[in-house]
């Protein structure tokens, strides 16, 4: 069956997704940088803070149906921002449930599913390439799996300023699956996108998202995942970006078993900017573990990583991110923050920030702290009438503040905080 | 109104103990004062009433209106009516003034089995009360304290009160860190509330204040515990002779 890597997937020879002339190269030199590499172990040096094995294990553990999928960050977060929707249902695109006209100003949208049967495609010169870029210095194993193996996702190409947003929707109710889904976004020379992408699905997901901005391209990318039930996912983002073109992407993740989510951006481009930011919500036994390498390659290009997590009863959370900044890339200004809000004395946040520089002319700063609710500010609202559980969810409120500011358009952000407001209201009843 | 009867307090963490038998009662309508020496037991006074964390009661009872006000959380005595006008009030990055007084005030509502007030009637309540202690727009907007001068936290107290209506403000060293224009801004905030079912507990250093907030009665407090009690006279006493001499008097 195409599409689905199935828990003996991890073979040295599986049988690769069906694929068109332009594809079946990919895939092959995909599976033999995978197999070169091997899965990732927990003694390897990125993976130290989160052990991998529920993501490398033949058998995705099956997600038991009570709790799945209920309550956590919904898809119909963003039915305000009327955007035009591509669902996967299980990991397949669901043309039913999607906007029933795909067309769309100034873009064009094809599916891995359809794509993979020509002999031509504009994604071959993306699809597993920016993959590979992004395997230097760092080995990602589980990213070319994906390359090898996706069988489903979308390539969207935007020529001029997309007016209405793109948003991939993951919905469905096969608790076993074992989902891999291949994304490549190409934002011609002043082009603009928002994609959206929302929910979960399956008992383990691998996700890969590539992103070519031409000069001048403005690319804007919120995602929501996560939700009440205990699925391990792991999600990487490559993006290369061209002068003066800006990225912004902004990821939400509640709860979910395991969450490892990579970011690998790199600026070809002078005058290019990147801010990659999160806010990570986690109860009990979650780890949600954010990855970020950022390589300035151009000059006088900016970068921002804003990561927020607030973190309870034995959530752990893990940050690491990096900042390169290549002999060229004079006049950098890069900037890098992670914080977590720690509830109880269970909550561990680790973080390992790095930055490493080749130029002399730069700016660059990062930080992390880690604490606890200020015990002043709750009794301040407490004595003005607020109680207890809601006086704490504002001052959670306030700490992810910072970190929804990232987020360029405040209609969305109002969205996203929506989310937020309510994952705070269910703790209250948990 | 407050009836407060020998109470104890030590600090939880160390074996310190502040209060050693306070008696207090105020009647409503009544404005009272409590003037005394640096760690006489003042602020602690007004931090075990409000319930904050840290203090253990040992002994004594304190009343509001015959309920057990010791045995409530904080936000319950504030849906009570109780209310601190914090000597330091506490600055709270990434939360809107607005935001901060619609939630207490909604609050204290709910608390109270009344229904919540529309956002229209909120605004308007706020305006009003905003534009008598001339504060801004800006001041509204902004997130609770942070920036504001000392003088513009202080008023953002008294406009929290002026908001809230709580049946006994207890005001811990209001006048600190108040130009002699800010004191009379601050005030008259504090005198437009006065009124036959509010009372008052007036914590301050300086018979200054009491110019402008004139007490019913006034209180003495020296080492845990209150040694005198008179009226108005006795703070002008302590403003002229210093502490040495009531305490004198109280130790012969």
């Amino acid at each position: 069956m195409i599409g689905q890597a199935k828990p003996d997937g991890y073979t040295p020879a599986p049988n690769l997704p069906q694929s068109g002339a332009w594809l079946r190269g990919l895939r092959e030199a995909a599976l033999v940088r995978f197999q070169a590499m091997g899965l990732p172990q927990r003694r390897d040096e990125y993976w130290r803070y989160t052990d991998p094995t529920r993501l490398t294990v033949a058998q995705a553990a099956t997600v038991s149906g009570a709790g799945a999928g209920a309550g956590g960050v919904v898809s119909a977060a963003f039915d305000a921002a009327q955007a035009l929707q591509l669902v996967f249902t299980d990991g397949v695109f669901d043309g039913a449930a999607s906007s029933p006209d795909l067309a769309l100003d100034g873009v064009e949208i094809d599916h891995l599913a359809e794509a993979c049967a020509h002999d031509l495609h504009w994604a071959r010169d993306i699809y597993g390439q920016l993959e590979t870029n992004g395997q230097t210095p760092v080995a990602r194993p589980l990213a070319a799996w994906n390359t090898a193996m996706a069988a489903q996702g979308v390539l969207i190409r935007a020529r001029a300023a997309v007016l209405r947003p793109i948003q991939i929707v993951y919905q469905g109710t096969d608790m076993q699956a074992d989902l891999i889904l291949h994304h490549c976004i190409r934002l011609e020379e002043g082009a603009q996108l928002t994609l959206l992408e929302t929910g979960c699905s399956g008992a383990r997901s691998n996700h890969v998202l590539e992103v070519d901005l031409g000069d001048r391209a403005q690319f804007h990318h919120l995602r929501l995942q996560g939700e009440d039930a205990v699925a391990a996912r792991v999600t990487h983002i490559f993006a290369q970006l061209g002068c003066d073109s800006h990225m912004r992407s902004f990821t939400l993740s509640a709860d979910g078993a395991l969450i490892r989510n990579e970011a690998v951006i790199e600026m070809l481009g002078a005058d290019a900017s990147a801010h990659i930011a999160g806010a990570a919500l986690g109860k009990g036994r979650v780890h949600h573990d954010d990855t970020i390498f950022v390589t300035h390659g151009a000059p006088n290009c900016e970068s921002r990583q804003v990561f927020k997590k607030v973190l309870r009863d034995g959530a752990v959370g893990v940050f690491q991110g990096k900042i390169l900044v290549r002999p060229v890339a004079q006049k950098t200004d890069g900037y890098q923050i992670s914080q977590a809000l720690l509830l109880d004395d269970d909550a561990q946040f680790l973080a390992k920030p790095e930055l490493e520089i080749y130029a002399d002319d730069v700016k660059c700063s990062h930080g992390s702290t880690t604490g606890a609710l200020d015990e002043t500010a709750l009794f301040y609202l407490r004595s003005r009438g607020v109680g207890l559980v809601q006086a704490q969810a504002l001052l959670v409120l306030a700490f992810l503040a910072e970190v929804l500011e990232e987020i360029e358009d405040r209609d969305l952000a109002a969205l996203v905080q929506t989310q937020l407001e309510m994952w705070l209201d269910r703790q209250q009843t948990l | 109104m407050l009836e407060i009867k020998n109470l104890h307090v030590k600090l939880e963490e160390e074996d310190k103990v502040i209060l050693r038998g306070v008696d207090l009662k105020i009647g409503a309508g009544e404005v009272h004062a409590i003037m005394g020496p640096n760690g006489s037991g003042k602020s602690t006074t007004s931090y075990v009433l409000a319930g904050r964390d840290g203090y253990e009661v040992t002994d004594g009872t304190v009343l509001l209106d015959g309920e057990d006000l010791l045995a409530m959380e904080p936000e319950e005595r504030a849906a009570a009516g109780v209310f601190l006008a914090f000597q330091y009030p506490v600055e709270i990055p990434g939360v809107g003034n607005m935001t901060f007084l619609r939630t207490a005030l909604n609050a204290q509502r709910k608390a109270r089995g009344e229904p919540e007030m529309s956002a229209g009637d909120f605004l308007k309540l706020v305006r009003e009360k905003a534009k008598t202690l001339k504060i801004d727009a800006d001041m509204l907007k902004r997130p609770v304290n942070v920036g504001f001068s000392g003088g513009e936290k202080k008023r953002n107290e008294i406009l929290q009160m002026a908001i809230l209506e709580p049946k006994l403000c207890i005001l811990d060293e209001t006048d600190s860190g108040l130009d002699v224009d800010a004191m009379k801004l601050v005030s008259e905030g504090v005198n437009a509330l006065r009124d036959a079912g509010r009372s008052f507990l007036v914590i301050t250093h300086y018979q200054r204040l009491l110019d402008h907030i004139k007490p019913d009665v006034v209180h003495i407090m020296a080492h845990g515990r209150i040694i005198k009690t008179g009226g108005p006279e006795l703070a002008l006493e302590v403003e002229n002779n210093g502490y040495a001499d009531l305490l004198a008097e109280v130790a012969g």
